[in-house]
Formats: structure tokens, sequence, C-alpha cells
């Protein structure tokens, strides 16, 4: 029995589908769990104080380097801090500086990448050749030199890795508009009078939505990583303020002693990333199932 | 050919013009006053005018461009207010060392990504196509400073088989440590790196071998592995080719939080060391020369592209 | 649906060539889909002896390129279906290893793809794709490998082949890279050639003489071809005999002479008049016949040309007719409850109104 055989194109290859098995994509099981444990990670640090969780910044001398007990589910850290709600708290500079950055790309790249599609001509030549000279500049150097200087506080960071983020966002975006830009719905649309306006958040925007979410999701997960990296470079938000990135940073010292410590930031970072880039995928896929039928 | 290198060089030069302006503007702009670096803050206005001079520093900015660029262009990095290193020395120091952790971390990488592709192609959806598949989205979720963290607590503080942090020794001095320091790093490298090639791959793979001219190659009663390896790797391997030129850019000053955490003295660590000591002119020398790689870089994986692809010189 | 088989005798043979080749019998082929199972070959017959030519034709859909390529043994495994038989040379194809089957690719049995622009590995010189061929299916050394592909490239009418020998596909013109197809297909000298509509991608000269070229080289080579198209004009004057197909189902077949002499199905009149013009672009689909082809998921009952059908009766669209023997020509079979009378036939050249 071949291999290839499996795989290779039928006579018809519009029917084939690309793993030649047919079956719909769908999403999983597995979706709607992450789903669920993004939805839960985002609620749970919304709501922080209102969930009972003890002080973040507390100290307690009397209870350090703790594995989990059931006073601390999660243990406590070189100071005694709860980790469980350490964690939490930590949630929220991930979520703003992953979302909030990504936003930023967004709105103005994004926009930029579908205006740029949608009317061609001069605008795209010049914003894209901006944009290809932006990306061979090295985003990652200037973002920590920037912050480095600049200072580091949550919202510098966003600011500044969501500015960083625009060149690639709008590439990203202009690709996904191009392909439906010329498509007979658009020219219709035109020739009925449609405005510019309308037919972008109207007949464009629709269209490209869910390429935009799979690579909003997928850049989010980028982002908390990056805000990671800061962190262990000292350059993120500063102690005691508790993020994922401080808290696997510090965790370090006591390594040998406490490894609880470095596991449950780590462990919620990767569950979190992970759920990012299986729902950004899923999206996609699905999106592309979709996009063949047309 | 030659007409399309031609042009790309062209674009080549223009991209390194403006890349030299943004690095050069980037650091004029950002706050920070080297005279209180080099001088305490609490000295007079009046030697403080004198360093200006000395530096340059009191000309109008487009002349410093043009000052700073005809050095570099000389090779003269400027040198260091703090370290008096110069930058030219810094980076020779370093360079090396991320030319070794990309060579060894690639390797590893493209060695494992390729086959494993190559594997999971062949029957989309079987049982290795699924688990490496899954297995690639764990690693995505898997930042570098992770991996780190819990490498060191299994194989440094409980296993003892590679050194911890802090112990890299020079390949001039004692090659085999220095390889043994380097395994560790260049691992979390490499996790990064595969996950990138081994999903490119497998999806472009999957998507050649439905193209008409295989259906004709097997028609020719080709073997699978030759067709594989001579029919399907070559016009699926572009975009796996453009993403390393990519990777191995960004590893180059990427690698930092793996050189910092392991004090590796590479680029990546003395960019950080240089950015804590607000150390301008090193850190500007070190983002001009990351960005010069990462352009030349792309313009060598254009000049593979013609070579995989003959179509594409062709306009 | 045919039980019988497609008799041999009163077929014009090569007076060298004498036995069967190739022999399909009752052949299936299906497949999976989201939507259901997909009847794309449904119990076709056929039989070709050595040296000899048949012309596949039906409009598009009809299953000519699943039936091509069922003979060949070369359809995606995992979602399709097969029954029936195919003995090649003595070989049956249906069910058969890859192994096997790899024996007989390019070696006996070699095919021309529909399109030079897709079927051409875009990466890879004119010289390897032709040699790795020799290669594998005979003993030849690098230099004999190259130097019978530079005779095989004059052959097919390539000008200056030592040099377009080093090209790549890209380099060539549509009308070059079928020729280079053809010379790819015919290295190892194969008994059996399947065309599966060689010429559509190309302008219409260049179709005359590709056409022109396999029938030569067929000629010299006594080489039995299968040449499948859209287009009866095409297969007019260049087959010794002729199936015509209909969603999935031989509906008649004759031989070429008395096929346009006599046909009997008012579809194969249908496919004659809606022969493509010369000022249409190449590789139209075929909507000239009027009414949409059948779902072949869920076939209509009766005859499944039925609800296009001038001529169909109660009984047409109820009862699915058998392929049967012509009562004047033993040799004639066709699938039809409402033949169109004798010698109604249109010729080849002239275009008849349409029905
Ligand atoms: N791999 C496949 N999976 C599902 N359906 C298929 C597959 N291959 C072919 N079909 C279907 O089988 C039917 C016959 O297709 P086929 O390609 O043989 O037609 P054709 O006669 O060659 O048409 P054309 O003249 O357009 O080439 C079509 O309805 C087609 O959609
Ligand atoms: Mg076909």
């Amino acid at each position: 029995m071949s291999d290839i055989a499996a795989t290779v194109a039928s006579a018809a290859p519009e029917a084939a589908d690309d793993d030649g098995i047919v079956k719909k994509k769908k999403v999983g099981v597995f979706f709607w769990i992450f789903a669920g444990w993004v939805a839960l990670v985002v609620l749970a640090s919304i709501l922080a104080p209102l969930l009972g969780l003890q002080d973040p910044n507390n100290a307690n001398f009397d209870a350090i380097n703790q594995g989990p007990t059931t006073a601390h589910l999660l243990g406590t850290d070189d100071l005694g801090r709860d980790i469980l709600s350490r964690v939490i708290y930590g949630a929220r500079v991930s979520l703003i500086v992953g979302f909030g950055a990504m936003t930023i790309g967004m709105i103005f790249g994004g926009t930029l990448g579908m205006v740029a599609a949608y009317r061609r001509g001069a605008v795209d030549s010049f914003v894209s050749a901006v944009s290809y000279v932006m990306l061979a500049f090295p985003a990652l150097v200037a973002v920590i030199a920037i912050v480095a200087f600049w200072g580091h506080d949550i919202w510098k960071i966003t600011i500044i890795v969501g500015i960083a983020s625009i060149p690639l966002v709008y590439r990203v975006v202009r690709a996904a508009t191009l392909s439906y830009a010329t498509r007979e719905f658009v020219t219709a649309a035109k020739s009925q009078g449609a405005t510019d306006i309308r037919i972008l958040t109207r007949e464009l925007l629709p269209n490209v939505l869910p390429a935009i979410i799979s690579f909003f999701l997928i850049g989010v997960a980028s982002v908390i990583i990056l805000e990671g990296a800061l962190a262990f470079l000292g350059l993120s938000v500063q102690p005691p303020t508790a993020s994922w990135g401080n808290m696997i940073s510090e965790s370090r010292t006591y390594l040998s002693q406490n490894p609880w410590l470095a596991l449950f930031p780590s462990l919620a970072m990767f569950l979190f990333l992970i759920a990012l880039n299986l729902i950004g995928d899923s999206l996609r896929q699905v999106l592309d199932v979709q996009d063949s039928k047309l | 050919m030659a007409k399309f290198l031609f042009k790309r060089a062209l674009a080549l030069i223009a991209i390194l013009f403006v890349v030299s302006i943004g690095t050069f503007f980037l650091i004029h702009l950002l706050p920070g006053d080297p005279t209180v670096t080099i001088l305490g803050p609490n000295d007079t206005a009046h030697n403080k005018a004198v360093l200006l001079q000395q530096l340059g520093l009191n000309k109008p900015i487009w002349q410093q461009y043009w000052i700073w660029l005809g050095n570099v262009l000389t090779g003269n990095l400027g040198q260091s207010f703090i370290t008096h290193a110069t930058v030219t020395s810094t980076l020779a120091h370093a360079v090396p060392i991320d030319i070794e952790l990309v060579i060894i971390s690639q390797v590893l990488a493209l060695g494992i990504a390729i086959p494993l592709a190559i594997a999971s192609a062949r029957r989309p959806n079987g049982l290795l196509d699924r688990v490496s598949t899954t297995s690639s989205f764990a690693m995505l979720a898997l930042p570098p400073f992770i991996i780190i963290v819990f490498l060191v607590l299994i194989f440094s503080i409980h296993f003892h088989v590679f050194p911890g942090p802090g112990s890299y020794v020079p390949f001039t001095q004692n090659p085999w440590s220095n390889l043994h320091t380097m395994i560790l790093p260049a691992i979390v490298l490499a996790v990064g790196s595969i996950v990138i090639y081994f999903r490119l791959l497998r999806g472009d793979l999957i998507s050649t071998l439905q193209e008409e001219y295989i259906t004709m190659a097997r028609s020719k009663g080709l073997s699978d592995r030759y067709i594989m390896w001579r029919h399907a790797l070559r016009p699926s391997s572009l975009s796996l080719l453009a993403a390393a030129g990519l990777n191995i850019g960004g590893l180059i000053a990427g690698a930092f939080v793996v050189e910092y955490l392991l004090a590796i003295p590479g680029l990546g660590y003395a960019l950080v060391n240089s950015i804590q000591q607000v150390d301008y002119l090193t850190v500007q020398g070190i983002t001009l020369f990351v960005a010069v790689v990462v352009v030349v870089l792309n313009f060598i994986i254009d000049f593979l592209f013609t070579i995989l692809d003959p179509r594409i010189a062709r306009e | 649906m045919s039980g019988e088989l497609v008799v041999d005798e009163g077929f014009p043979t090569e007076e060298e060539t004498q036995g069967l080749l190739l022999k399909v019998t009752d052949l299936k082929t299906s497949f999976a889909t989201p939507r259901g199972r997909v009847r794309a070959v449904d119990g076709v017959s056929l039989e070709l002896g050595r040296g000899e030519t048949l012309g596949i034709v039906g409009e598009s859909g009809s299953g000519k390129t699943v039936l091509s390529r069922s003979i060949m043994g070369l359809l995606p495994r995992r979602t399709t279906t097969q029954s029936g038989s195919i003995v090649f040379d003595g070989t049956e194809i249906v069910g058969a290893e890859d192994k096997t089957l790899r024996t007989l690719w390019g070696a006996k049995i070699a095919m021309v793809f529909q399109d030079p622009m897709t079927s051409l590995n875009p990466v890879v010189r004119i010289e390897r794709q032709i040699t790795e061929s020799l290669r594998l299916h005979t003993s030849m050394d690098k230099a004999e490998a190259k130097a019978t592909a530079i005779s095989l490239l004059g052959q097919v009418g390539i000008p200056s082949p030592t040099e377009r020998v080093r090209n790549y596909p890209h380099q060539l013109s549509g009308g070059m890279r079928q020729r280079v197809t053809i010379a790819i297909a015919l290295a190892c000298s194969p008994r059996l050639l399947l065309a599966d509509e060689p010429t559509t991608g190309l302008d219409v000269t260049v179709q005359a003489q590709i056409l022109d070229l396999l029938s030569s080289l067929q000629q010299e080579r006594h080489m039995a071809v299968i040449l499948v198209t859209h287009d009866l004009g095409v297969v007019a004057t260049r087959t010794d005999k002729i199936a015509v197909m209909y969603a999935g189902r031989i509906v008649e077949t004759t031989t070429t002479r008395r096929l346009f002499a006599d046909m009997a199905m008012p579809y194969t009149k249908a496919l004659l008049n809606s022969t493509p013009r010369i000022s249409d672009p190449s590789h139209t689909r075929l909507t000239a016949i009027d009414g949409r082809p059948p779902d072949l998921i869920n076939p209509p009952p009766g005859c499944a040309f039925a609800p296009r059908c001038e001529s169909a009766t109660d009984q047409c669209r109820t009862e699915a007719p058998p392929l049967r023997p012509a009562p004047s020509d033993p040799t004639h079979l066709f699938a039809c409850w409402n033949p169109l009378p004798g010698g109604t036939a249109g010729r080849v050249t002239t275009l008849e109104e349409s029905p």
C-alpha cells in the first residue's frame, strides 16, 4: 500500500480534501476546553478582587517556600506570598500587554492593511515599502532598547510592543484582504454606489475577520512570551507586582528548594499560550473549508 | 538571473541605508544624556560642553549621522563610553559564540524537523502525524525561558548532566567543555525552530503531493521515496527556507534570553548588558550589526530561492 | 448496466497484432466525499487489442479521467472504492499493490496528462524528467539515458533538443511542454498510452499537430492508445473505435466509422453538435448540451440522460436502458430505449443545428 497514493491528488483536485480523508473540519472538544480555559483566566483576573484571594503582595514569613497546602492551594513563595493569588493577579499583566499591544497593532496595522489592499495604487505601494523596511529592522532589539531607556511600566510596554507589531499586522491583514478585495461582491457593491467605508466595514471586514481573529490570538501569544522575556531581563513590571514572567524569573533563585515556584506560573502561561494557538489554528482551519466552498 | 540579483542588490543597499538611519536616530531620540553617564550628574556645565564637543555631539544631528555613517563604513563603530572597549571588538568577541549556537541549534532543528515533516506528510492524519502535530502545538507554547528553567532544574540541578548557568568555557580554551556548555542553550533554541520548520514543511509537502506532477511522477513507476526527495521536497522547501532565514536572523540577537540566563557571552548577552549600563554606542553598534545580518541573510535567501525554483528569476 | 462484454470481432485490427492487451470488466470506481459516494465510473466494460486506438468521449464530468486513471491504478486509495476487473497484459490492476503497478507504470502503460502546465515538475530539468524513467526501467547508464532523451525530444518535434534538454519546463511554450510529456510517456516504449485530453490546454493549430504526432508515433511503435476527449471531432479521424461515456457509464460504443455513419444515442448526437468551435476558449466546460449533468451521488432512476433528452419517454424516466447490440450490427452497442432512426449521423466537419 503506497503512502503517497494516499496523499496524491485525485482526478478532480478541487473535490479532494487535502488529507485525502473525507471529513468536515470542525472545531473539536479541545477547542472548547481551551476556549473555556481562556475565558476562565480572563474572568478570574478581572474579578480577582472579588474572589476572596489573599493579598498577592502580602508577605508571611511564617510560611515561606511551601508546596501546595490547604491554606495555600498552590503553595507560597520565598516571602510567604500566596502563589495562587499571584498567578491570578499576574495574569492581568500578560493579558493587558498581550491583548493591549495586539489591539494597538490591529487598530493601526489592520486598518492600514485593509485600506491598502482595497485601494491599491500609490497608497498601497508606499505603505508596503515602508512595512518592508520596518520588518528588516530588528524589532526585538529595538523593543528592548526602547523599553529599557524609556521606562517599563505596563502601559509603556504595551504601547511599544503594539507599535512594533504594526508592520507585521499590516502585512498579514493586507494579504488576507487582498484575496477578497477583487471578488465580485465587492465590485457589485461598488457599482451600486456603496461608499468605501461601507464596503470596508460591511463587505470586507466580515470576510477577513476570522483570519484576523486567528492571527490576533496567535499574536497575543507571542506578545505574552515577549513580556515574559522582558521580565527575565528585569524590564517588565517592577516587583513586587506579580506577573507570570516575573514569577518564573524569581523562581530561579529557589529552584532546587522549591520547584513549585517555577511550576505553577509556567503551567498557567503554557496552558494559556497553547489555548491561544489552538483556538487561532482551529479558526483558520474552519475558515479554510468555507473558503474553498466559494 | 544576473539582472534579478542586481535588482535585489540595489534594494539591499537601499534597505541598509534606511536601516542605518533608523538605528542612528532610534538611539539619539531616546531620553538619556551621555554626559551624565560619563561625568556623573554633578559635573559643571562647562565640562559637559567640552565633552560634547569632544564627542562631536554638539554638531547638527544630520552632520553627526554622516560622520557616524562614514566611520561605520570604514569599520569604526566607536568606542564605548562605559567600558572603553571598541564596539568592533565587543562584536568580534560575541559573534563567533552566536555563530556556534546558531549552527548547533539549526543542525539539530533541521535534522529533526525535515525527516519528521516528511514522515508526517506521507500519511497525513496518521498516528505519527497526529503525535508530531500535537507536540508541535505544545512546543509552540513553551517560551525559551520556561524551557531553560526546567532543563536546568532537571539536567543541572537533579542529574548534573549539563553544567548550570554561568559555566561558559570559551571554545579556544577547551573545545570539549565548550560544546558541553553549548548543548543546553542550543536545545532551547532548537525547540522553537523545530516547531516552525516542521509545521511549514509538513503543510507545504502535503499540498505539493496534491500536484499533478507528483501523479505524473508516480505514473512513471518511480518509488515513493524517490518522489518525496527528488520531486516533492524541493518545491516544498521555499517557505522553510524563508522561515529559516528570518529565524536565524532573529536568533542572532533573539537568543538574548537564553544567553542572559545561562551567562553565555554572545551578542544577546552583550546587548542586554549594554542596555542595562546605558551604553548607547554599543547598543547602536549591535542593533546595526543585527539589522545588517538580517538584511544580508534575506538577500542570500532570495538568491537560494532562484536556485531552488528556477521560475523565480524569470521576470 | 452492462454485464455483457463488448465483442471484439469485427473491429479492424492491425494485421501484426493479435490478442487482447486490455480487458476491463464491469469496472466501478467511486469516491467517498462529505456529501456521499460519488459513482464516477459505474459498470464499464471494454476491450482493447494490441496497437489499437480507442477514443473515449463524453461531456465534462462523465468520468473519462477517472476511468483512465482507474485503468492505470493511479487513483488516491483512501477515498477510492473499486470493483470489477482490469486485466492489462495478463496482470490484474484492480486491487494490485503499488509494487506490482510500479513495474507497469512508465514501462508498459504510460499516461499523457491533460494539462502540460501542471504535469511537469517546475523545478526539475527536462532531462531528468525523461531520464529518470529510463534509468529506472532500462539498464541504460547516465550518458545513454541522456542521449536517448535527446533523441526522444527530436522525435516529438522539439527543435535543438540538445539545448532544450537542459531547460526547465517554464522555459518552454505550452505546445512544447505537451511534446515533452509525450516524450516522457514514450521513453520506455509502453504497450499502452493513455492520453487524457492531451490537447485541451493548447490552441487549435497546436492541437492538431500534437494529435498527428501521437498518431504517427503510435504507428511506428505499434502501441495501443486510449484517447480521451470531450471533442468528437478529435477522435473522428484518429481512432479505430469509440466509447461514449455519460454519467460514469459507456452508453454507446462501436467502430469509429459506424458511429459517425449511424449513431444511435441522442446524447452522442448532442455531443457531436456541441463540438467546441475554434473560437471557443480552450477547455471551456461543456455546457453546450442543455441541462445539467446528473448528480453522481443520487443518480436519477431510469436513463441518466432522460431529463435532458428530447426523445425521452416515461419508460426512459423509470427504467434504465441496458447496453445492448444494435439489431443491424452486433458490434454496435448502445443503451437507449428510443435510438435515433438509422442514417441520421452527422458528418464530422459540419455542425448541425442544435437539437
Ligand atoms: N477524487 C475524487 N473525489 C470525489 N469525486 C471525484 C474525484 N475524482 C473525480 N470525481 C468526480 O467524478 C466525476 C467524474 O470526473 P472526471 O474527472 O472523470 O470527469 P471527466 O469526464 O474527466 O471530465 P473533464 O472533461 O472535465 O475532464 C466528477 O463528477 C468528479 O467530480
Ligand atoms: Mg478529465
